[in-house]
């Protein structure tokens, strides 16, 4: 079995055949985690019960046990909450922190036969798009060590890529699942918001985040993302709406589809290699059936000023919590007692927070301050609102949208992280998805001179993940990778 | 200047602990007490990645209280978040309401002094309670039982002009919750808490004074006297020149007077924004109508009810109302009784003397309303006197047995046979041959001696009305 | 835009700890970013609802039931500093 090959697909299909075993698909996992996470630096924790979970899901099947995904080992990011194992957010201030419950999803792909690899590498809180400002040390790209994986769910895309886990979960409140599937040359699907339950994750920006699989190609994305979604009776921002079995239903007959190019996403901002990449995507498509049709969202220079306002201001108050009182990090104050309660709070946060954290703490207390409030956070909410409203009438005249994920492959690390505006400016392509509340699909297209991947991205309406996976899976088909991670080789 | 050229401006925020089975956005208990932080859920410990989901109980517990509130009901509120650091607050934002509440502008009419009084209610809101900080000089502990309690807010406009108001006001808020049985109004537990903001102005001015809050005030006395203390502490300082601080006081009853928290107040700036997690509470109106066909009639209307369908006096109705379950009780008796004068003087007269001997509610009276309904009828129909209903109301309050079994068994049915009272009065004359001589020969004072006698001779029971009747026809001879 | 006396006034309000130059830098920092994001203020939002959920989403309630926690030792067993069952914490008043 290679597993830099290997589908989850496939692994599915070998331990229904009986041609291996959980516990021997689970050991060769843990072994290549042994061999490169040292270098690569994909996970923060190793679940060290990974091989009695395996031990029992071959126990189960011997039984008969038919769950979709029994004995398949999964990674997942460090923002879930796993119970029993360590879960961090890739920050200080949670770095001992043990939850006593698991995230709503984390118990729905354990139901379906799951075993967990290991908690990934991350931005700390998930707020980052290089992994560089984990807590845990920086991730690193597998095509090669010098480049970031991309974040926030850079650990996630970085193990698949490296044949460190067949499938992860990410989480995506910008972005943070699209742009490390580009980078790393795997595919992540952010699905649409309400779709999947986010009770137990960590929060950053609530009305932002969702949960999605990052997976080795379209049909094990799609096989993941059934068994996590759903309402849940623990988060009432899901959807009632039907899971449908997407998988099963992945047509690559695109006859009659209209496939929106939104102008403002194929500005002079985006690098040549990129955009050739993307065309490269859309000639597939057109191939397939797709027709292409010109759209334009006027908003678009404004969806980074949103979403960083309404993400900075919805996790300024998410990450109020973590106060030293009943969990987490708590600055030592044996030697100098704190005067006050705000010493021992800003002492305590001041110590645990990282850099990018405090920083956009700082920015989202101010947005929602008194005198400020009106200007930044609800203007925000208004311009969301009217962002939507473009997106719904671009909709009207496609099925789907294709555009780059980010205007350029990943970069080099160190590069961006000292200065944040430059940072945040490249989510441009991403963040709409977010603030719209739509799903959004990043499949590898190509690569650039210097080798590494670069992803396009396919935009639905609400609910229609289905048109995603069909023409991911065009895509796929069409340009699927031939090169393998050349860091790890 | 003189204490009669200041007037006070008094509002009243009241909090009240909705009496739900589990908290209002986590599912563990809301019930009072329990072991130290047994009562918490992830949710309430603020645990990451947890999420509150609102409880159905508690948003009818408050559309049901804003509609007895005369408030207005919004079709769809919202919640949002008040954000804020302290021990006892575990996600460092308490889930509250702010521009959008569930219910607003209503009004509660109360009497005073035999005057119908009105003060408006400006909002009521939905938000959680804090959890307990126990502190001791070293440290400070947190229990977080408490944490997640639905409570709803209550906030009155600041239109009630004394202290009396104030309390009375406070205590007819108390009745309408209990009457809904959405709060069981505990003061002392704290299940109910009222906040006074007190200015003082002076009169014939529109412009309101310096606000001061009163909070830790566990009694409606206290309420009164606090308030009463707050007015003339303001006024003595506006007299004086004294400037008046915009603070939160506490009251301290052993001293009757209240006193400054000290703690220095860091600028408060809350940040408040809706809350992502929440959807809007939207509500329709077959939800609202269903609702208030489910509303108890209300103290005062059931009062005023009482007077005209009972012919009883207005003092009466009022003291019968305050708490449903006594107007319950009376109104069974009463209706069983087919005696509703008899029935309230006995509700408001042994059976109140005997429940608050005891210090216990009428929910756990003893004597019954069917039974004292029975007693009644018994009374009315001449089986037992007046006088022996007094025993045997003692004795159903003791044993809790109906009164034709107690008349039974201890023998005490009243003796109306004539024939029997006529042999009765005959044994007190051939006992008594020389007052019976008097009596003839003009000493007619002696009249009562023989009632006494006869009364006495028959064990009590002999009925006084026939005694008397037959005690004319013969003594006469 | 934004000063360092904003951001230490922000820092507090969030019960952030900052040395003087991390507030120099953010000064900086957050006054390039706001003032790009000053773009916003230009969209016509004249009678617009601010969104808050992007998704339309049916909204549900929860029966009023009491699923219970198993014990305090599992509440307590993340608590940096603890008396007993209850979490401890610097003195509040004084």
């Amino acid at each position: 079995m290679d597993l830099l090959k290997t589908s989850l697909k496939e692994i599915r299909d070998g331990i229904r055949a009986k041609k291996f075993s959980s516990v021997e698909v689970t050991q060769s996992y843990l072994n290549q985690i042994e061999k490169w996470n040292g270098k690569i630096n994909a996970y923060i924790t190793v679940n060290t019960n990974a091989m009695q979970a395996a031990k029992r899901a071959d126990e189960a099947i011997a039984q008969g046990d038919q769950a979709p995904l029994a004995g398949i080992p999964i990674a997942i990011k460090d923002m879930f909450c796993t119970k029993g194992l360590r879960t961090t957010a890739g920050s200080k201030i949670l770095e001992n922190f043990i939850p006593p419950y698991s995230a709503t999803v984390v118990e729905r792909l354990e139901k379906a036969g799951m075993v967990c690899l290991g908690k990934t590498n991350q931005d700390e809180f998930a707020m980052g798009s290089s992994s560089e400002t984990s807590a845990f040390g920086i991730g690193r790209n597998p095509w090669n060590l010098d480049y970031v994986p991309g974040g926030s769910s850079g650990g996630s895309a970085a193990a698949v890529a490296a044949g460190m886990a067949p499938a992860s979960l990410g989480t995506d409140t910008g972005g943070s699942i699209r742009q490390p599937a580009s980078f790393c040359g795997i595919v992540g699907i952010k699905p649409t918001y309400g779709r999947v339950s986010r009770y137990g994750i960590v929060a950053f920006a609530s009305s932002l985040d969702q949960a999605g699989p990052m997976t080795k190609t379209v049909a094990d994305a799609a096989l993941v993302l059934e068994a996590m979604s759903g309402r849940d009776e623990r988060d009432s921002t899901t959807s009632a709406q039907t899971v449908p079995t997407w998988e099963k239903n992945i047509s690559r007959n695109l006859k009659g589809l209209k496939v929106g190019l939104p102008k403002e996403y194929f500005s002079d901002r985006l690098q040549p290699e990129t955009r050739a990449a993307v065309d490269r995507a859309i000639d597939v498509v057109k191939k397939a059936g797709g027709e292409t049709v010109e759209i334009s969202l006027p908003l678009t220079e404004m969806a980074v000023p949103i979403y960083y306002l309404v993400c900075t201001s919805e996790a300024s108050s998410n990450l109020a919590r973590y106060d030293g009182v009943r969990f987490g990090y708590r600055a030592d104050f044996s030697k100098k007692p704190a005067e006050d309660l705000a010493e021992f709070y800003c002492r305590t946060r001041g110590e645990g927070f990282g850099k990018e954290v405090k920083r956009r703490i700082i920015l989202g207390t101010y947005a929602l301050s008194s005198g400020y409030y009106d200007a930044y956070y609800k203007k925000a909410c208004q311009v969301r609102r009217v962002l939507r409203q473009q997106f719904l009438d671009a909709f009207q005249k496609c099925d789907v949208m294709m555009s780059p994920v980010t205007t350029s492959p990943a970069f080099k690390l160190h590069e961006r992280i000292s200065d944040p505006l430059e940072m945040y400016l490249n989510d441009i392509y991403t963040t709409s998805a977010n603030l719209v509340g739509i799903p959004g699909i990043s499949v590898p297209a190509g690569f650039s001179s210097n080798k590494l991947p670069i992803g396009v991205q396919i935009l639905a309406t609400h609910f229609n993940e289905q048109a995603l996976f069909n023409v991911g899976s065009v895509i796929e088909e069409g340009l699927a990778l031939k090169e393998l991670p050349h860091g790890i080789q | 200047m003189a204490y009669s050229d200041w007037e006070p401006v008094i509002g009243l925020e009241i909090h009240a602990q909705l009496l739900t089975d589990s908290k209002v956005f986590s599912p563990d208990s809301a019930h009072f007490g329990g072991n130290d932080n047994e009562h918490t859920h992830p949710i309430s410990l603020g645990m990451p990645g947890t999420l509150p989901v609102l409880n159905k109980k508690a948003v009818e517990y408050s559309v049901k209280t804003g509609l007895a509130l005369n408030c207005k009901i919004r079709r769809k509120s919202v919640f949002a978040r008040k954000n804020y650091f302290y021990p006892d607050l575990p996600k460092g934002y308490q889930i509250s309401q702010y521009d959008e509440p569930i219910c607003e502008h209503g009004h509660v009419d109360y009497l005073l002094d035999g005057e119908m009084k009105r003060v408006g209610i400006t909002r009521a809101h939905m938000e959680e309670d804090a959890g307990k900080s126990q502190h001791s000089g070293e440290f400070t502990l947190i229990n977080l039982n408490r944490a997640g309690v639905p409570l709803l807010e209550i906030v009155s406009e600041p239109d009630i002009k004394s202290a009396a108001e104030a309390a009375e006001y406070a205590r007819t808020v108390r009745t309408i919750l209990r009457y809904l049985n959405v709060c069981d109004g505990n003061l002392e537990e704290g299940s109910m808490r009222c906040d006074c903001n007190v200015s003082v102005r002076k009169k014939g001015t529109t412009k309101f004074g310096t606000k001061v809050e009163l909070k830790n005030i566990n009694s409606f006395r206290f309420v009164e006297k606090a308030i009463e203390y707050e007015i003339q502490r303001q006024i003595d300082c506006m007299e004086t020149g004294e400037p008046i601080v915009q603070e939160t006081r506490l009251y301290d009853p052993t001293k009757n007077r209240t006193f400054s928290m000290r703690a220095k107040e860091q600028a408060h700036d809350y940040r408040y924004f809706p809350d992502p997690d929440l959807l809007p509470m939207v509500i329709d109106d077959a939800y609202l109508e269903n609702l208030k066909a489910q509303l108890p009639e209300l103290p005062i209307a059931r009062a005023q009810r009482f007077q005209t369908e009972y012919q009883i006096p207005a003092y009466d109705s009022f003291v019968l109302t305050t708490e449903k379950a006594m107007a319950d009780f009376f109104e069974e008796t009463a209706k069983a009784s087919k005696n509703a004068k008899a029935a309230s003087n006995w509700v408001m007269g042994e059976l109140l003397r005997e429940l608050n001997e005891a210090k216990t509610d009428i929910e756990k009276s003893p004597v019954s309303a069917q039974n004292l309904a029975e007693m009644i009828l018994m009374i009315d129909s001449k089986e037992i006197s007046g006088k022996m209903a007094k025993d045997v109301f003692s004795e159903m309050y003791k044993t809790s047995k109906g009164p034709k079994e107690i008349v039974k068994s201890k023998g005490m049915s009243q003796i109306t046979d004539a024939s029997l009272i006529e042999k009765l009065i005959d044994e007190v004359f051939a006992a008594n041959a020389q007052a019976l001589a008097d009596y003839r020969g003009g000493k007619v004072k002696l009249f009562g001696f023989f009632v006494g006698a006869v009364m006495k001779h028959s064990k009590g029971q002999a009925n006084p009305e026939m005694v008397n009747q037959l005690l004319i026809t013969k003594l006469k001879g | 835009m934004i000063s360092e006396d904003d951001v230490a006034r922000v820092a507090l309000l969030a019960r952030l700890s900052i040395t003087p130059e991390e507030t120099k830098q953010l000064a900086s920092q957050l006054s390039s970013v706001l003032g790009h994001f000053e773009h916003v203020s230009k969209v016509n939002t004249e009678g617009v609802e601010p969104m808050v959920t992007p998704t339309d989403v049916e909204a549900f309630w929860r029966e009023d039931v009491v699923k219970g926690w198993k014990s305090a030792d599992e509440a307590m067993a993340n608590a940096p500093e603890a008396v007993g069952n209850l979490f401890k914490v610097p003195p509040v008043v004084g």
